[in-house]
């Protein structure tokens, strides 16, 4: 497997995963669109100044694609071998495998995809069963009523000198009982009918299968709504994605698309151009992001750090179960309303990349002085290119901090970070040996 | 006080033919029976009552049965009164609650009729019953 097929493969990826079209980056990057086509199915070799001028066209370092090891594949491998820890799997060589077998090195972490989807999938369906208030009252019912049939009827037989009104009194209350015990198998029965038609998508959760669905349409209002909504499959992803169909249509009615791309493009900083707009600042930064064909990344949380929309982009990996990296510039921002927050944000490598990451945080109080403030942050993820992206921030002199930061700790290399809050899965190969940390010094201890 | 001639028990118990079922089953056996249907005010009623045993349902309206046994702990006077709790749902985490909160035994729905005489009267270590009466329950032991 020579050097060049994987990169072709690489740069597939990437720009997939950034959404974006051959013809754009190819533009951007000053070859045809067929050359393009050529370097992806790995038939053309590439060139260190074509693959410089490809890789700032999806805002990643050209590293990325020509190091020895394809980081993200890398980092799978070793959290599936993580999950199986009898199993003698050789981490060290984790990257030899990705190198010359990438399609059964994929087909790998693939599988653990798909498992610890199954697994959510059964947590859920568990979740379910022990909370399901339905099912719980149905079940509840049903031993009641068999409760009152089993001590009746064992009165009925047991007492000898029964007289007959209490003989009457006892028929009927078994007559009462045996009624509810018809209604109350009914709606268990219904009860399980009626879960049937969700235990297909109890896999996923509807928030990962809005995304999915936004990113097949390529983050953009779909042309026919109806059809668009019907390939959704459960009953809470079509309420996101009504939701989000609503808040789209608002943003581009409030900030039409000719206008609003002179605007971004001369400008770039999302407060300004909410006041320009008259719209909040984070409807700026969601209209900046939610563009067909733009390599920009997009989170939003609330009080609670919970991430309730995630619009990946290449080198910044969002986690899809669990909670986020605290040093994102995003809770920061949650935690100072009103108050910008800027960051240049080095995500780990292998795989991660460079970004400008743009955070703000708006409470409301829907209950009004009386009541508790509800908060939600934006952040926007853009590669890290001030001079092109933001003129406005780069004019105002002011310079973003620098943030060593990371995806979740489970997948974090940086096992020293003092915002650690649990053990990475991940093995840094490139710390072992001579240069290794001596354990106290380096290695933080988790507290709790 | 709980005396050995005290053949009181209070039942506090939502379902009416659940409760009417477990009320002639301790009559016959001995046993005077005071039903009660709700949560709140159990606590008050078995401080009144004096019973030598609590009979206490888990889902009760008003206040759970669980609360309903908080209760009954808190107040010197109610607190050395065994309880014995009836619960629907054989659910672990519902059985431990309780067993914190001190209940003194647990009888899981759908009970034997045989079953709850035999764990009143080892609870109350007392047996009220006529000699006839206790015949026919031991008899009904058997059958059933």
């Amino acid at each position: 497997m020579s050097r060049a097929t994987l990169i072709g493969t690489r740069l597939r990826e990437r720009r997939l995963q950034a959404g974006l079209r051959q013809g754009d980056v190819s533009r951007a990057a000053g070859i045809s669109p067929s050359y393009l086509n050529l370097i992806e199915h790995n038939r053309r070799n590439v060139t260190p100044d074509v693959l410089e001028r490809l890789a700032g066209a999806l805002g990643l370092p050209p590293g990325d694609f020509t190091e020895a090891e394809p980081g993200a594949l890398v980092a799978d491998l070793r959290a599936a071998a993580a999950g199986f820890p009898g199993s003698g799997a050789e981490t060290d060589r984790a990257a030899e495998l990705a190198g010359r077998y990438p399609g059964w090195a994929q087909l790998i972490a693939d599988l653990q995809a798909h498992i610890a989807g199954l697994r959510q999938g059964m947590a859920a369906l568990n979740d379910r069963l022990g909370h399901d208030p339905h099912l719980s009252a149905a079940l509840h019912e049903l031993l009641s009523a068999l409760s009152a049939v089993r001590a009746t009827a064992g009165i009925l037989v047991e007492t000898e000198d029964l007289t007959p009104d209490w003989q009457r009194r006892f028929h009927q209350n078994l007559h009462h009982d045996s009624e509810r015990l018809v209604g109350g198998a009914e709606a268990l029965i219904s009860w399980l009918d009626h879960s049937g038609d969700e235990a297909e998508s109890a896999a996923v959760t509807p928030q990962d299968e809005l995304e999915t669905w936004a990113a097949a349409l390529n983050w953009s209002l779909p042309e026919d709504e109806e059809v668009a909504l019907a390939r959704l499959k459960s009953a809470g992803a079509k309420d996101l994605a009504r939701a989000w169909i609503a808040a789209m249509r608002a943003d581009l009615a409030a900030m039409p698309e000719a206008e609003f791309s002179t605007a971004w493009a001369e400008s770039g900083d999302p407060a300004l151009l909410a006041a320009r707009f008259g719209v909040p600042v984070q409807a700026v930064m969601r209209r900046v992001a939610l563009r067909p064909d733009v390599a920009a990344g997009l989170v939003r949380c609330d009080a609670s750090g919970t991430l309730l929309f995630r619009k990946p982009v290449a080198g910044f990996a969002l986690p899809r179960y669990g909670a986020a990296c605290p040093l994102w510039p995003l809770f920061t921002a949650l935690m100072r309303s009103g108050q910008p927050v800027t960051a240049r944000v080095a995500m780990p490598q292998p795989g991660g990349g460079r970004f400008l990451c743009l955070a703000f945080c708006e409470a409301r109080l829907p209950w009004g002085f009386g009541g508790p403030e509800l908060r939600e942050a934006t952040m926007l993820i853009l590669p890290d290119d001030t001079r092109r992206v933001t003129p406005d921030l780069a004019a105002s002199g002011m310079t973003p901090p620098d943030l060593a930061a990371g995806s979740t700790c489970r997948l974090c290399p940086r096992e020293a970070c003092p915002a650690r809050r649990e053990p990475s899965i991940l093995s840094e190969p490139a710390q072992q040996g001579a240069l290794a940390p001596s354990v106290g010094s380096g290695r933080r201890q988790i507290t709790f | 006080m709980v005396t050995q001639d005290n053949r009181r028990v209070l039942l506090v118990e939502d379902e009416p033919n659940i409760a009417e079922a477990i009320q002639f089953i301790l009559s016959r056996a001995g046993w005077e029976v005071i039903h009660h249907g709700e949560g709140r005010d159990a606590p008050a009623l078995a401080r009144e009552l004096r019973p030598a045993l609590v009979i206490l349902d888990h889902m009760l309206p008003g206040l759970s049965g669980l609360e309903v046994l908080e209760a009954l702990r808190a107040d010197p006077l109610t607190a050395p009164v065994p309880v014995l709790m009836l619960t629907a749902k054989g659910l672990p985490r519902d059985r431990e609650a309780a067993e914190r909160a001190g209940a003194t035994r647990f009888m899981t729905k759908p009970f034997s009729n045989a079953g709850i005489v035999a764990e009143v009267r080892s609870l109350t270590g007392l047996d009220p019953a006529q000699p006839a009466a206790v015949a026919q329950d031991r008899a009904a032991d058997s059958a059933g």
